[in-house]
């Protein structure tokens, strides 16, 4: 087997706040191959975002990564200067947010924005780094770059903002991008466009891509593998058809039964009864055992270890075995 | 099939016009070419809603159909066309009639954030109206509210509480509470669920479909979620950019779409059974609705267009029981 592109071991990262510790990502490992994308799946409040940052060393305080290991083609990132940090950030790694109105500067050009990514990590002319900014903006399938780029982001709509977004990304050709939900907030057909460009790009570039998401049915035609997170853990891992066809965590269960489109039609779907709960003040034992159908003493004795390798689950009463 | 339907639109438009300033007047008079700005959100809409059904209003951002639930509503007044309730326009109605009818359409919203006053509790959000109209004395307006609290799956014992100490769901059951604490029997649901996490989302719709068989409501649900829809719908209704493209039952519409547009966007949703796909998305943008396409809206962007869709704009006509769809390729054939 190959060296993964991103390897996260164990990884907790904190909030201490005045309220106590949140523990926004508690004991989470992964790893992502060359060309591969991995599907972060989770409600609010589960922890992926969380988890992106922190890959992306762009944690806060209070907020702070207090334990495990984030390999990044073999080197841990985690703990690096700043300097080193931002060396890889935005070159090596690229994120792709949600809202990319948040993201664009709106004073400036995207011009401006896309060449100042491309010198702060290559020592190269205006001029080509121009034409590389062009180049990109093509790549994701923007109409005449050359005139968009004198363009600032509100004559965007927001799919072409997104695209922008996705183009700047893509600018260093990094080994790794983390997408946090960068398809939320856009329409049907809009999305479908944006998927297309993503999963182009993966496969022709060979990048390894983390898409963070609420949405089951996106990851399930866009992904090779799936995580699922609750409450700052990976309760289920393993591949899409796996995950998807014979979850093992009643968690995986109960959100693919919350979707309506596997339901027969005006019947009740099949709920989690509940909300998820503050991770301020998590139940002893397993964190979904409120919520859970199969729950019993032993589910809050103890916190359920992962069992499986790459296929696992966090459940001492799991639907199916994972060996 | 029988009777009156309990909502009519016939012809019913919706324009925005942003006016001139002095300025731009005066620019106008020296012969610089400026004009009043006009945005046909809802354009030409012919809607008919029976007793007991649960039509499904889907489209992209922009396409007005958010418009036209405030229009049936009664929030927003048309420009154009009648809006017909239970085959009355509220015109032809007599005041204590008109408040009536009023009250039996009600809305709930898509943000459960912004569409509550953050500084009323939980029982007067509820309690307001029902007391506001008669239906209900002070002294039974308590208990009144604890049912309605409890019909929505909320406990009663909150009522004290303000709407920032509840959850995302829990707030969209107080905004329920309140539409239904009046006696509605037409409900417009305007992306009711949309902010919402998969698992509450669920237990919402879930909601929806218990009371509509309890209370006898029928439902316009507005959505751009079309798996949503599917689930909950009877019949549903397309729009694109201020015009009914398609319209039919949720099966036959979903099995086998008839206009581009629907084709296109029954294409683009993302299913948990399909896997890997390579994903074919309809080119190009929605068009701005301040200078909509000319002829059919959707020609830019449509595979199949046609000299004559560029110019002349497709009725929206029948092509099996009980489905309509505009577009010209149904008349070629």
């Amino acid at each position: 087997m190959t060296e993964a592109t991103l390897r996260v071991e164990s990884l907790q990262t904190h909030f201490f706040t005045k309220a106590g510790i949140v523990k926004a990502v508690d004991d989470v490992s992964f790893s992502v191959a060359r060309g591969k994308i991995l599907g972060l799946v989770g409600e609010s409040g589960s922890g992926k975002t969380v988890t992106g940052f922190s890959i992306m060393g762009l944690v806060d305080p209070p907020g702070r990564i207090v334990g495990g290991r984030i390999l990044f083609n073999g080197q841990d990132i985690v703990g690096l200067s700043e300097d080193r940090i931002r060396e890889i950030r935005g070159n090596r790694i690229a994120m792709i947010f949600q809202d990319p109105m948040m993201t664009l500067n709106p004073v400036l050009k995207v011009e401006t924005q896309m060449v100042e990514a491309i010198r702060a990590h290559a020592d190269i002319d205006r001029l080509t780094a121009r034409n590389r900014a062009r180049d990109a903006l093509g790549q994701v399938g923007i109409p005449s770059p050359e005139e968009r780029l004198d363009a600032y982001p509100h004559q965007f709509s927001g799919g072409m903002r997104q695209r922008v977004a996705i183009a700047i990304a893509l600018l260093n050709k990094p080994d790794l991008i983390v997408a946090d939900e960068p398809t939320t907030a856009l329409d049907v057909t809009i999305q479908g466009q944006i998927l297309y460009e993503i999963q182009k790009l993966a496969r022709e570039t060979k990048t390894a891509l983390i898409w963070i998401t609420h949405d089951l049915s996106v990851v399930a035609s866009l992904a090779d593998e799936i995580c699922v997170m609750y409450a700052g853990r990976i309760v289920e891992r393993g591949s899409v058809d796996e995950v998807l066809d014979r979850p093992a965590h009643p968690y995986t269960a109960g959100l693919i039964g919350s979707v309506p489109s596997r339901n027969a039609k005006g019947t009740p779907l099949v709920q989690i009864p509940g909300v998820m709960p503050s991770l301020l003040n998590l139940p002893s034992g397993c964190a979904f055992r409120q919520r859970c159908a199969r729950a019993d003493d032993a589910c809050a004795a103890a916190a359920p270890e992962p069992v499986g390798a790459r296929r696992q689950v966090r459940c001492i009463h799991p639907l199916t075995e994972v060996a | 099939m029988s009777g009156t339907p309990i909502i009519e639109l016939r012809g019913v438009s919706k324009r925005f016009v942003k006016h001139l300033d002095a300025a731009a007047r005066f620019a106008a008079k020296l012969g610089v070419n400026v004009r009043e700005e006009i945005v046909r959100a809802v354009d030409g809409v012919d809607l008919a809603v029976r007793q007991g059904e649960v039509v499904g209003l889907v489209g992209e951002s922009g396409c007005g159909k958010s418009t036209l639930g405030r229009i049936v509503a009664g929030i927003l007044p048309q420009s154009e066309g009648e809006v017909r309730y239970r085959g009355k326009t509220q015109a032809e109605r007599s005041a204590s009639e008109r408040a009536r009818a009023a009250l039996a359409i009600q809305m709930i919203f898509q943000d459960p954030y912004a569409s509550l006053n953050p500084r009323m509790r939980v029982a007067d959000i509820v309690g307001e109206a029902p007391l506001y109209h008669g239906l209900v004395d002070k002294a039974g307006a308590e208990a009144y509210v604890d049912e309605t609290m409890r019909q929505v799956g909320l406990d009663p014992g909150f009522k004290r509480r303000y709407p920032h100490q509840f959850s995302g769901g829990q707030r969209q059951r107080i905004g329920i509470a309140r539409a239904l604490a009046v006696q509605p029997e037409f409900v417009v649901c305007d992306e009711s669920v949309a902010a919402l996490d998969v698992s509450i989302q669920a237990q919402i719709l879930n909601l929806f479909i218990e009371l509509r068989s309890r209370l006898n409501l029928t439902y316009l649900f507005i959505s751009h979620d079309l798996g949503v829809v599917r689930h909950l719908s009877d019949r549903v209704v397309i729009m694109y950019l201020g015009r009914i493209v398609e319209e039919g039952p949720a099966d036959a519409l979903f099995d086998k779409p008839n206009h581009p547009y629907t084709v296109a966007l029954l294409g683009e949703i993302p299913r948990l059974d399909t896997r890997k796909r390579v994903f074919a998305p309809v080119k190009g943008e929605i068009p701005s609705p301040l200078n909509p396409p000319t002829g059919c809206h959707f020609h830019p962007r449509c595979p199949h267009v046609m000299a004559r869709c560029r110019i002349e704009a497709p009725a929206l006509r029948e092509i099996a029981a009980g489905r309509k769809s505009a577009c010209h390729l149904n008349e070629a054939q």
